[in-house]
């Protein structure tokens, strides 16, 4: 079918979009053509949407293929691979004015399905597989790796390459693997003998990928954890951290058997709800061994008590928050960085949390474990503010590096030794004006270092008192505790723009992909904004020092309320004014064209305002 | 008070035990309850349980919830360390401490409030996994500490000190926990320490969740005519279905009762649990008989008590996950980090 307005040409840079139902079998095809398109040396980065649901519903895998890098989520789509007829009217909506619509034609549509701007292909998918197999379960499964021979051609996709990963994937099944070739091969041989190839979208080989790793968030935090020693994991389903818990299991089977006996060094409860698993976190804390629980939302309201109750009686609790859409039950299976409120004042009275905002599982990977040395040295709660963008999908992202001379930092802890030399010993007592006293694990000696642990109020020797003048010193110990947190927290990620400017951007976590692209595209239209990513609160002087140097800062988050622009107003007594929002909350990934747009407006309207006499012009 | 210090005296000719302590030094502090409730009377059968165990007092962690029988570990076992938890949540904090060390001794005192209301959850899924642990419930029918409202283990047309009458049908926690498959289920009553210092030792020796609901009057608010849990009550009410003793190994068995009488049951440690049947047929071996027993006796208006139900060859949480020796909060990143090597080729594996 001929377009009407000249067909997108794109080397190593379009967006192609899988339209399936889940349950299908897609998922593992269209993960070989994003990691075959790697392979080649060429960028990509892939992105999920899936329904809450288990099979039957639509659900689509989203592949930007960017030999430039840019791996937060583009907007619009060049190549729609539409193979669920639910959804084909939305999925022709979406695709760019010249873009492609592949789409299996064993049964033709008129042309009133289609659009005069977008080029049709059509291979007859069902019918292959029909003809090459009689048994019904291949006949859908293959229709899969059909497609992807059949993309393979259209877009000049390395075959050796192609092949080379089913090879790996079915390295001890070759039934399987001979099956899987052949199906490629009967996708590849029709588009070959009947169809224009390539198109105007293609692959070249190219050598930008590098050393990156290709992974997904939650396992890179479960990998984190078992190297900054956790030992106990106590956890409850929830969508999107339950990969994560699973992971931990999966990699604690491989590295934590001890040799000699087959023994686990680890313990993974999967417990009754969050409750139950945040009060085992904070027992096996409290008995001195690292332990995570990893959660969502809903399981963050549910574990409210227990954070207080570890704050108040300081205990390292580590808490993987994998943020999806709120408020209740939300949307379960779509991102948001809503929790930053919720977790950062956590629980009822004087609460304040450290949170870490990882961007990518590379990050993930390493925050799991300084979280764990964290929880261990401020003896309170950490949580790791990741998000179903991080977590579930598989973004490029630099190697996992580890010194094998470092060791866990165990904090304050008191020893059977020092106790019985006599040394002073205060549970609550601060020795070292840093805000953070001396424990000591149970059963340490017979006769000293014995306390009561009590979410209630008490003197620094633990004894209950109900004395004003030792709650103060308990509360204000506790603040200076936080403060000292400061320093020790993954500080802030400052990039000028090259030019003096008054203008600024605060952003955080899986919102950094779609600001590099912005930035880039800012720069290009003579708009510059010198950039500051967060990765934790506490926020460091730096952060106010920033915001401080500069007339407006647009704080870039996703959710509808500003959570993170109300904490920074809260904590370092800003004007709000100096301060703008822009939101993104839908529950898909923020694009680079919308913070492009949204950002642009704002300084563009500035722009028009008549400048003062006395005061200099912005850029 | 708990602030009013205690005297250090004591009588030259006190007792010690195996590991050269006297019954002061599993004391804590002086107990702020009622003079004459039931919970003192466990604490004191707490202390002399661990006693005669031979208990190192500081190798015991205790947990609790929140309520009257849960600021009582503040009055045992003064040097080991104890945790008051939150309301009803005492089970979890307790499973996370013991599965950082299995080697200590887990004493977790709670209380019908606590256990059989906000934390019944948490009670079930304890009694389902086996946490190696001794669970004491100071059952007393009402919430003490906020002044006498009716708990969940109130019997139904029981009267509370106010004349309001109970509509709601009570938990049986002895039932529940044989129902959900615990490995060791007994009842006993505060007033009665003979009975209930040697249940004590043998939940300790217990390997596995040791449940003991010990009907322990609250003086101040549920020990009037018309409640189903005052001493007087309990006193008409009991049936005992046996003593038991716990004999440690390697020490000669003295019978003293009439042969078909007593059972003795072998524990995973050696030790012999002597039971002296005092209810003609009672099998504490047979969990649906117990149910069917307790049951039965209950509709009559009975407490039934003793050591109703033990399986001496259970395993425990630790046993379940298969965990190493070694207790987690002695490990470090020698045996618990795979090194640079591991991680290289696993971001090989992920190229």
């Amino acid at each position: 079918m001929k377009a009407a307005i000249a067909p997108i040409s794109a080397i190593n840079d379009f967006v192609v979009k899988f339209a399936n139902v889940n349950g299908s079998g897609s998922a593992s095809a269209n993960e070989l053509f994003a990691k075959a398109i790697l392979r080649m040396g060429v960028p990509v980065s892939p992105r999920n949407i899936f329904p809450s649901n288990i099979q039957g519903l639509p659900t689509w895998y989203e592949v930007r293929v960017t030999e430039r890098g840019h791996l937060g989520r583009r907007g619009g789509v060049d190549l729609m691979v539409a193979m669920n007829p639910q959804t084909w009217n939305a999925d022709l909506k979406e695709i760019e004015p010249g873009g492609y619509l592949f789409y299996d034609n064993s049964k033709p549509l008129p042309a009133s399905r289609f659009r005069d701007d977008v080029q049709v292909i059509g291979v007859p998918i069902t019918e292959i597989c029909n003809a090459a197999y009689s048994d019904p379960r291949q006949r859908q499964l293959f229709k899969n790796i059909v497609y992807v021979g059949a993309l393979s051609v259209l877009l000049d996709i390395d075959k050796g390459v192609v092949e080379k990963l089913i090879g790996e994937q079915f390295k001890s099944k070759p039934t399987l693997l001979d099956a899987n070739i052949q199906a490629l091969q009967l996708g590849r041989d029709y588009v070959e003998k009947n169809l224009a190839h390539p198109i105007g979208l293609r692959v070249q080989a190219a050598d930008e990928v590098g050393d990156r790793i290709f992974v997904d968030g939650n396992s890179a935090a479960a990998l984190g954890c078992v190297y900054g020693g956790a030992t106990v994991c106590a956890w409850y389903p929830i969508t999107p951290s339950s990969s994560c818990a699973e992971a931990f299991q999966a990699y604690c089977q491989k590295f934590r058997i001890e040799a000699e006996t087959g023994k686990h060094l680890y313990a993974i409860v999967q417990a009754e709800d969050e409750i139950a698993s945040i009060g085992m976190v904070v027992g096996a804390g409290w008995n001195g061994a690292r332990a995570f629980t990893t959660t969502s939302g809903p399981g963050i309201s549910l574990m409210t008590e227990f954070i207080g109750l570890a704050y108040m009686a300081e205990i390292p609790v580590t808490i993987i928050n994998v943020q999806r859409g709120g408020p209740s039950t939300g949307m379960p299976t779509r991102t948001q960085q809503a929790d930053i409120l919720s977790c950062a004042y956590a629980s009822h009275g004087d609460t304040r949390h450290v949170l870490l905002f990882p961007e990518d599982p590379h990050e993930c990977f390493e925050f799991a474990a300084a979280a764990l040395d964290l929880a261990d040295r401020l003896q309170t709660p950490i949580f790791m503010m990741s998000d179903l963008d991080i977590g579930m999908n598989q973004r490029l992202c630099a190697p996992f590096q580890w010194d094998d001379a470092r060791r866990f930092d165990r904090g304050k802890v008191m020893s059977a030794q020092e106790l019985e030399a006599g040394r002073e010993f205060g549970r609550y007592l601060d020795v070292d004006g840093d805000g953070i006293a001396y424990r000591t694990y149970p059963a340490t000696h017979p006769g000293k270092g014995g306390f009561f642990t009590r979410g209630t109020s008490k003197d620094a020797f633990a004894r209950y008192s109900e004395a004003g003048s030792d709650y103060l010193y308990n509360v204000q110990r506790l603040l200076k505790k936080f403060d000292t947190a400061k320093a020790l927290v993954p500080q802030p990620v400052v990039c000028s723009a090259g030019r003096p400017t008054t203008n600024a951007t605060i952003y955080f976590g899986s919102t950094s992909p779609a600001m590099s692209e912005a930035i880039e595209a800012m720069q290009a239209d003579g708009i510059h904004l010198d950039t500051l990513r967060l990765r934790a609160f506490p926020f460091p002087e730096a952060v106010g020092n920033f915001i401080a140097a500069h007339e407006r800062v647009f704080v870039v988050e996703q959710n509808r309320d500003a959570q993170m622009r109300s904490l920074l107003i809260n904590e370092f007594g800003i004007d709000p004014a100096r301060l703008v929002p822009i939101l993104h909350y839908d529950g898909t990934p923020i694009t680079a064209r919308f913070i492009t747009g949204e950002i642009s407006a704002r300084v563009g309207a500035a722009k028009l305002k008549p400048i003062s006499k006395d005061k200099v012009a912005s850029s | 008070m708990t602030y009013i210090a205690k005297p250090k005296l004591h009588h030259p000719s006190l007792a010690t035990n195996k590991v050269c302590h006297t019954r002061r030094d599993y004391e804590g502090k002086i107990s702020t309850l009622c003079a004459g409730c039931g919970h003192d009377s466990i604490s004191a059968a707490i202390i002399q349980a661990c006693w005669e165990m031979d208990i190192e007092p500081h190798k015991v962690a205790k947990l609790s919830g929140i309520g009257c029988s849960s600021k009582t570990p503040d009055y045992f076992l003064g040097n080991s360390h104890g945790f008051n938890t939150v309301h009803g949540r005492m089970p979890s904090v307790l499973t996370g401490a013991n599965l950082a060390n299995g080697e200590l001794l887990y004493l977790g005192v709670s209380g019908d409030g606590d256990s059989a209301s906000i934390g019944i959850g948490q009670f079930v899924h304890a009694m389902r996994r086996g946490v190696n642990m001794v669970y004491i419930v100071e059952n007393n029918g009402v919430y003490g500490l906020t002044k006498g409202q009716f708990s969940a283990t109130a019997d139904q047309g029981s009267t509370s000190k106010k004349g309001v009458v109970n509509t709601d049908s009570p938990i049986d926690m002895v039932s529940l926990a044989l129902q959900l498959g615990a490995t060791f289920v007994a009842r006993s009553f505060s007033g009665d320490k003979r009975q209930l210092v040697p249940l004590i030792k043998a939940a300790i020796a217990h390997r596995g969740a040791a449940f003991l609901d010990v009907i322990s009057p609250c003086v101040a608010f549920n020990n009037h005519p018309g409640s189903t849990k005052s001493y007087d009550y309990v006193r008409e009410h009991n049936e005992a279905v046996n003593r038991i003793d716990v004999v440690p190994t390697r020490q000669e068995i003295v019978v003293d009762f009439a042969e078909g009488e007593s059972i003795e049951v072998e524990q995973h440690d050696g030790s012999m649990l002597c039971l002296r049947k005092l209810h003609a047929g009672y099998d504490p071996g047979n969990r649906i008989s117990a149910m069917n027993h307790v049951q039965e006796r209950q509709a009559q208006g009975e407490i039934v008590t003793g050591l109703l139900y033990v399986d001496p060859d259970a395993a425990d949480l630790h046993q379940h996950l298969n965990t190493a020796a070694l207790p987690f909060n002695t490990l470090g990143a020698e045996q618990l980090c795979p090194g640079s090597t591991v991680l290289e080729r696993m971001n090989s594996s992920l190229r």
